[in-house]
């Protein structure tokens, strides 16, 4: 296989941004909610759905 | 999407789901079957030779920026149409979703333009300035969201930012066909009824293209939550504040009284 390191870099930086960035939401939002009181989690159940 | 969007089975814990953590299993999945697809059942491309296997993500990838800005664009004109809440966490998200995706577009296409063209950047190419004009113009708009607007309202300045600038989405994409003489960038393949294109290489490539949707779907659900959490939090911290300042008032209130009580049994 040819340019074997442009092919790596490539697939490496894509899925380790995706991957990282995933992480990032997710231990914010784990963070939020530990914050944010039950009575105000609302958004969280279709009860709400009528803000759409 | 938007009964997903709102709905969690544990919403004391995180903003994950059994939908999505389904969905992140399918993506998961996904991903191991375009690798072995990109790099042991695909050939190499006779002009671009093995390069081409940074096309079954690059592709995908730019495809979804596309996909996320015009999200954030139909967000914003919602926000300026509605003055909704939600539609202003969706186009939030979608905003700053397509900047990553944006991002690893230009990433992308810099590390494959070096083999293939010799360079990582021309700046006299029209392809590759219009994208990064793009992806600078939601730059601006995530920037804007932060600075401006009252919590928990959505900042109309930044969704007439964010829907302007779903306009350059077209200039972008068609790009290669009006300036045609100055770019290195080809011109699209799979958007042709008739791809230049080898079968199982198209194959891999929608197949990319279908699990970069469901990861920007995945992507799109949590950062909503997310936005919908942190001004909950805003709004929670202002009602405490508030809560406070009258609980003060109110023993303040009680100790004037008293002590006009007491001057008048002094009296």
């Amino acid at each position: 296989m040819s340019h074997v390191g442009y092919i790596v870099a490539a697939w490496a930086l894509t899925l380790g941004v995706l991957a990282l960035y995933s992480v990032t939401i997710l231990r914010r939002g784990r963070k939020l909610s530990s914050e944010v009181p039950p009575a105000r989690r609302r958004w969280m159940s279709t009860d709400n759905a009528d803000h759409v | 999407m938007t009964q997903e969007l709102t709905e969690v089975s544990n919403p004391g814990e995180t903003t994950g789901s059994s939908a999505t953590l389904w969905l992140g299993a399918v993506i998961l999945i996904g991903l191991v079957i375009l690798g072995w697809l990109s790099f042991v059942v695909t050939e190499a491309d006779i002009e671009l030779e093995d390069t081409v296997r940074i096309m079954y993500v690059h592709v995908p990838v730019a495809i979804m920026g596309y996909a996320m800005f015009t999200i954030c664009g139909i967000g914003s004109a919602m926000v300026l149409w509605k003055g909704s809440q939600w539609w202003d966490h969706v186009a939030g998200a979608a905003g700053e979703i397509g900047v990553v995706f944006g991002s690893l577009t230009l990433a992308t296409g810099m590390i494959w333009g070096r083999p293939t063209w010799g360079t990582y950047w021309e700046w006299g190419d029209v392809r590759l300035v219009t994208a990064l004009m793009l992806v600078l113009l939601y730059v601006g708009y995530l920037s804007l969201r932060s600075t401006t607007g009252v919590t928990g309202e959505p900042s109309r300045a930044a969704a007439v930012v964010g829907l302007l600038s779903v306009c350059m989405i077209p200039v972008v994409s068609r790009s290669v066909e009006w300036w045609d003489d100055r770019t290195l960038h080809q011109e699209a393949t799979v958007t042709k009824l008739d791809p230049d294109i080898d079968g199982l290489m198209l194959f891999t490539l929608v197949f990319g293209i279908v699990i970069f949707m469901l990861i920007g779907a995945w992507l799109l659900i949590h950062r909503f939550r997310v936005a919908h959490l942190e001004t909950e939090l805003e709004l929670y911290g202002v009602a405490l504040a508030v809560e406070q300042r009258i609980a003060e008032t109110t023993d303040v209130e009680a100790a004037l009284s008293v002590a006009g009580n007491d001057r008048k049994d002094e009296s």
